[in-house]
């Protein structure tokens, strides 16, 4: 069923309004608006329009490729696919064996470091103009040039912040972007003393600046209430990575999702049961799909990740300054979880001081530095891995053949477990502010505020393939399909064989 | 001991009559490219009054300004017909057009679909089993996809590469300082490799 303002019902009769780029997020995405005579918003909609193949391009390739393959989804979060896709195919050779201790926390590291990163980025050189200068300031000024102009000590914050995620990165790969070192089984090299000990020189003034960034983050919400809290704000379901504890774990646990009130729908979920608990719904008019939980179907079935996910979920965060801040972001939920999508910004500095301040615990832990690093086991032919990245929940699932070679992948990436929010997000904004006056470029960035709000990583999202412009199948009486032509965009009509359709996908045998 | 790399900041060029002015955009590329150009760190505060950002994925100016920009930098190959049409807009409108990393360059990894039938493709993503509602999407406002991933060279003329994937922070402060003071661009090999 389609919700409200998703789909108008005379869409020819209206005046199209577009946002094209969607701009300071990363990827590819446009928003598109039908306003009526009244200059009221009858239909919005956030689309993805590009898309890789990344899904079916790696079939066929070896599995030791694919961690540093699939990274090139993501430049701002590289080391998200690098860990998902190691800790998918450490299947293909430890089995069900363990991964060395210290593999385990020099990829925890790195995630670490890397969440610190992209989460300083999002919040300094992407968000953080319309939240200190108003969603209507001057678009010459809207930016990261514009924060280093006048708030210059903040602005270079925000940027040692990153600098530092970044070079922790560079020293654990070998480059601060789509570097190596962790591969199917462990982990590449060990940690020098002496990068420890520069990391551990470093990370003290590092989680101070990020103590402090929360405190901004929180302030710039709590004193601009209740436009910031009314702002795109609904309820939702929350999806995230979770301890056996009930901490927060970003790098590995069980799937918890909770309702909008709070209360546990489901809990600790063996990811590899992943399939039973999300569906995926298609639409005509968006290359990035729409994922939903089984059990209560697409149209309520929908939920949020990442960090407001992370924090809502949470029965705690294991490092202290982090949890005395997830206590007062709870707080002021009354108990319940935050559902105003600015809340994130929020929600995003304490995970980022709480990842800062898991660096510290992990270099204080002198296995960091062991040299026991790769493991070996019975291989299995199929691995799922999920981590919690920065955006969100990232599951990486692939199988193989006997000779390694991949014959099945399928990824589900952050930005899209929030496909649905961000519509809602946008169509929120759109009905509120949308309300018959004067268009103008502040109302227009007022709906990508609300995109934004999410970090939605539109590369990442881009991962799936597939459109062409025309598709004709015909189909027998008995439901078989007997053939299929394919219009290209050049006009080319191309005959496909039906054995190259999905019917017919994945390929029986190969994989157990 | 060796701490991380961090390029140091700019020297003072000579004082130019105006800022230079860049703009950048990502195809089918990952957005690394971008990111490297910020790992200048701080030395982006340093060239804040050399330079103005124009059309990039980090203000929301939503196209090259009409009486054009100094330098355009492309990362990410052409998959699609919008890539193409933001492609041409960007080389009618700036002076220096900058093929930036590998996909830019060559495809890259996203041209590792080609080759493969788009259909199969599309029928991979969005109409296998256990899809709710499977179908191939097919709005207007979705640009239609090119058979083969192209490096941009193939679409427009370049003027110069960064190589890399993505090309060091350096080779971007390299670049700009270069532009800056009116010489040409000298990349150590170590600036100018891929992995």
């Amino acid at each position: 069923m389609p919700r409200p303002l998703e789909t108008a019902e005379h869409p020819e009769t209206l005046q199209r309004v577009v946002i094209e780029p969607v701009s300071r997020v990363e990827g590819h995405g446009k928003v598109t608006l039908l306003l009526d005579e009244h200059r009221r918003v009858q239909q919005a909609r956030l689309h993805i329009v590009e898309f890789r193949g990344f899904e079916r391009f790696i079939q066929g390739r070896p599995y030791w490729e694919v961690p540093t393959l699939v990274q090139r989804l993501c430049g701002i979060c590289p080391v998200s696919h690098l860990l998902a896709a190691s800790k998918a195919c450490d299947a293909f050779v430890v089995g069900d064996g363990p991964v060395p201790p210290t593999a385990v926390k020099l990829r925890r590291l790195l995630h670490a470091a890397q969440v610190v990163q992209s989460n300083a980025l999002h919040f300094f050189h992407l968000a953080s103009p319309d939240l200190l200068f108003g969603f209507d300031d001057d678009v010459a000024h809207r930016n990261i040039l514009g924060v280093l102009q006048d708030r210059r000590e903040l602005g270079l914050q925000g940027i040692k912040i990153r600098k530092f995620g970044q070079q922790v990165i560079e020293i654990l790969t070998g480059k601060r972007i789509h570097g190596t070192g962790s591969v199917p089984g462990g982990f590449t090299q060990p940690l020098s003393t002496e990068k420890r000990a520069w990391m551990r020189a470093e990370i003290g003034h590092i989680i101070d600046w990020c103590a402090q960034t929360t405190d901004l983050a929180r302030d710039l919400f709590l004193q601009n209430l209740p436009a910031h809290g009314d702002f795109a704000s609904f309820p939702s379901m929350y999806m995230s990575l979770i301890r056996e504890d009930g901490a927060a774990d970003l790098y590995d646990g069980g799937l918890r999702v909770k309702d909008a009130d709070g209360g546990i729908v489901v809990d600790h979920v063996d990811v590899h049961g992943y399939e039973d608990l999300i569906g995926e719904e298609v639409k005509s008019w968006t290359y990035m799909k729409f994922p939903f939980l089984r059990a209560m179907g697409p149209e309520h079935g929908w939920y949020r990740v990442g960090p407001l996910a992370r924090i809502n979920n949470a029965t705690f965060l294991d490092t202290p300054r982090a949890e005395a801040a997830r206590v007062e972001f709870m707080a002021f939920g009354g108990g319940k979880p935050v559902g105003a999508s600015l809340a994130q910004h929020w929600a995003r500095m304490i995970d980022t001081l709480h990842c800062a301040e898991v660096i510290a615990a992990l270099l204080d832990d002198d296995d960091i530095v062991g040299t026991d690093l790769r493991a070996t086991g019975t291989p299995k032919q199929e691995g799922i891995g999920v981590i919690e990245a920065p955006r969100g929940t990232l599951l990486h699932h692939y199988r193989i053949n006997d000779d390694g070679i991949i014959t099945h992948a399928n990824l589900i990436v952050s930005t899209t477990h929030n496909n649905t929010a961000m519509n809602e997000a946008v169509r929120q904004v759109a009905a509120t502010n949308f309300d018959g006056r004067a268009l103008s470029e502040g109302l227009l960035n007022s709906i990508e505020v609300a995109i934004r709000a999410y970090d939605p990583c539109l590369s990442c999202a881009t991962h799936a393939v597939g459109q062409m412009p025309l598709r004709i199948e015909l189909v027998d009486g008995g439901g078989e399909l007997v053939d299929v032509l394919c219009r290209h965009e050049d006009g080319v009509v191309e005959q496909l064989a039906p054995t190259s359709t999905p019917r017919h996908w994945p390929p029986s045998g190969g994989a157990p | 001991m060796t701490t991380p790399t961090t390029p140091s900041s700019p020297t003072t060029p000579t004082a130019s009559a105006r800022r230079l002015r860049i703009a950048s955009c990502s195809l089918a590329g990952c957005f690394g490219c971008h990111m490297s150009l910020l790992d200048i760190d701080e030395a982006l505060f340093d060239l804040m009054p050399f330079i103005e950002l124009d059309r990039t994925p980090l203000t929301d100016i939503k196209h090259v300004s009409a009486d054009g920009v100094d330098v355009g930098l492309i990362e990410g190959g052409v998959c699609n017909t919008e890539n193409v049409e933001v492609l041409r807009e960007f080389r009618a409108r700036c002076r220096i057009l900058v093929a930036v990393g590998a996909c830019a360059m060559y495809g890259g990894v996203p041209s590792l679909r080609n080759g493969i039938p788009v259909a199969e493709l599309v029928a991979e993503a969005y109409l296998r089993e256990g899809l709710f509602s499977p179908q191939v999407p097919n709005d207007p406002e979705l640009p239609p996809l090119l058979k083969a991933v192209l490096p941009i060279h193939q679409v427009v003329k370049i003027d110069v590469t960064l190589p890399g994937c993505p090309p060091p922070a350096a080779a971007f402060r390299e670049l700009i300082m270069s532009v800056l003071e009116g010489r040409a661009m000298t990349l150590p090999p170590a600036d100018r490799r891929f992995d």
